[in-house]
């Protein structure tokens, strides 16, 4: 592949949109991260540099409720992916060194389940179902669905790298006499450490930055971030919310960006 | 993130087959619960009689699925004549779901096929610039491009700043602020399957057909395309299937006009003035049309598998 000749692959205007892909991607959050920092209590004129309205995010009228948001949307988060990933590392445990197995197929359909179902419906359907058995709405509702919506995208990172683990290094152990336990928590969940700490941070942001399964299953006076920000920009965009928005989003690319640099480094080799 | 899930991995060995359903259990037990045993309960809710205040009356009732295809007049006693309200908004969602879908393969193609040809030590950091945006709160990215496309919005100032246009062009409350928006949220979803398929497409065919005197753009429609079909199929999927059933980009950038089946879902499970059973069948027929689309796709993939090799 090497041999082919660069010209015989390469079209001409396909970098340009490449371009103007990233242009597209990149420019709504850089233009919000710098009207975060205007100075103007309008968000269409720009008065100059200013750390106003982050100051006013932790200090100003609808600081309050913006910490009781944060404090929900961090603990939920933290909970979710945690749980999530332990329950995600134990099946991928399951489905790459169970063998083969009848319900395979199926155990995999349900992991996936709430990849396909449109979130809209998986949220209707868990607001449904906690209503039906009576369960009030509030932490604990949003905390569960966190837990189940968030298996996937734990799941998907962790499989990858156990598939990318030859078992040598567990038979290896085993032929030492180690245990089949010894096994896997001295052997493959050490190799597995980067799958785990992707796994993990994916479901982290995605617990962080769920709207519409949360927004229904919330109930009243229960807050998240996202929800107390969809909340305050149905009555038009403020500078506080673009500071809040600039802070959110600057975490959630520092994760990502950890993410991808953990998932990288390889210590089988 | 989803285009991973199509392939169910490979290489298995049996080290821990005795503990595999004690393995298993955990997640066989919260997805189950809380994700397939409340979907049953939603087909169940459509089915029911709606509560006036929010919530059902446990009474068996077609009541849901007549309103969404007949109108009976204002007091049910007349004629059945079709409903339109609500067809009409399923189609409308399907035809911005489609318009984004185009959109994004417009630019994703080229996008996608870039990233493959690049040398392939720097492969992933172009995979990863594509996707570092959609990790971000989508909810975000809605609010920060309606912030960009307002009217008095830096977009509009930056052109008439130049001279292009006199007075801003209205973007925000139409249909293409919506496909804009459905494009943002999902592009990665288009990106990365193509991506997949043209890096294992063999260049060595392109360079038999150069030889052989094909025009270059002759050779991408009738060489390239037809191998890395699968990938541009599945991303058209991946695409389509979130954009009908988006609340976010139509909510905010569409306005009351370009109403989709999101805000129809979502307005019914809203205070005392939604009807439950109408919104969990509203969310069945999107769920059975969502299915049945996943299904095709699934039975040509592997009959692809299976002549393919």
């Amino acid at each position: 592949m090497a041999t082919v000749n660069n010209d015989i692959k390469t079209y001409k205007g396909f970098r340009a949109i490449t371009l103007l892909c990233l242009l597209v991607l990149y420019a709504p959050l850089v233009i919000v991260t710098i009207y975060s920092f205007n100075a103007s209590a309008s968000i269409t004129n720009w008065e100059g540099l200013s750390f106003r309205w982050y100051a006013d995010v932790f200090t100003g009228p609808e600081s309050d409720k913006f910490k009781v948001a944060a404090f929900n949307s961090f603990t939920i988060a933290i909970m979710a992916a945690t749980a999530s990933t332990t329950i995600a590392t134990l099946a991928a445990t399951a489905m790459v060194r169970g063998g083969k197995f009848k319900l395979r197929t199926v155990s995999f359909g349900l992991i996936s389940l709430p990849l396909m179902v449109p979130e809209i419906v998986t949220a209707v359907a868990t607001l449904i179902f906690f209503n039906s058995i009576g369960f009030t709405r509030g932490y604990l509702t949003i905390l569960v669905a966190h837990i189940a919506f968030c298996i996937p995208f734990a799941y998907l990172p962790i499989s990858a790298r156990m598939q990318g683990i030859e078992d040598s290094f567990e038979q290896a152990a085993m032929d030492l006499y180690a245990t089949k336990r010894q096994a896997f928590t001295k052997v493959l969940m050490p190799l597995m450490a980067p799958g785990i700490i992707s796994g993990f941070l994916l479901a982290f942001i995605v617990s962080l930055d769920d709207f519409i399964i949360t927004n229904f299953v919330k109930g009243a006076g229960v807050e998240t971030l996202p929800t107390a920000i969809f909340g305050s920009v149905k009555q038009g965009i403020k500078p506080n919310i673009m500071a809040i928005s600039t802070m959110l989003l600057s975490f959630s690319i520092v994760m990502v960006t950890i993410s991808y640099f953990v998932s990288k480094s390889d210590n089988t080799k | 993130m989803a285009a991973g899930a199509a392939s169910g991995g490979s290489a298995t060995t049996d080290t821990y087959k005795e503990a595999r359903n004690w393995l298993l259990l955990p997640s066989w037990a919260v997805l189950g619960i809380f994700v397939l045993a409340p979907v049953c309960m939603m087909l169940v809710y459509s089915f029911l009689t709606k509560e006036f205040r929010g919530g059902v009356i446990w009474e068996p009732s077609l009541a849901a699925y007549d309103q969404f295809f007949f109108d009976r007049g204002l007091f049910g006693d007349e004629p059945a004549k079709i409903e339109w309200t609500y067809i009409t908004i399923f189609w409308r969602s399907i035809w911005q779901a489609g318009a984004a879908t185009l959109l994004s393969l417009v630019i994703g193609f080229p996008t996608a096929y870039f990233i493959a040809t690049r040398p392939e030590r720097v492969r992933p950091f172009w995979v990863f610039l594509i996707t570092i945006p959609y990790w971000v709160n989508l909810l975000i990215r809605t609010v920060s491009m309606k912030f960009l496309l307002r009217d008095q919005g830096p977009l509009n100032d930056f052109l008439i700043g130049t001279g292009l246009i006199d007075s801003p062009i209205h973007i925000v409350n139409t249909n293409f602020a919506v496909q804009l928006g459905l494009f943002y949220s999902y592009l990665p979803f288009m990106v990365l399957p193509i991506y997949a398929a043209v890096e294992r497409y063999n260049f060595s065919l392109s360079e038999a057909a150069a030889d052989l005197y094909a025009p270059k753009w002759v050779t991408l429609r009738r060489i390239v395309l037809p191998a890395i079909k699968p990938g541009v199929i599945a991303g058209c999927i991946l695409v389509f299937v979130p954009s009908m059933g988006s609340f976010l980009a139509p909510d905010l950038l569409g306005g009351a006009k370009n109403f989709m089946i999101g805000s129809l879902i979502e307005e019914q499970f809203k205070g005392n003035a939604g009807n439950w059973p109408f919104g969990a069948a509203a969310s069945m027929i999107l769920l059975t049309m969502v299915l049945i689309i996943l299904l095709i796709f699934a039975r040509q993939q592997s009959k692809a598998e299976n002549g393919g090799s």
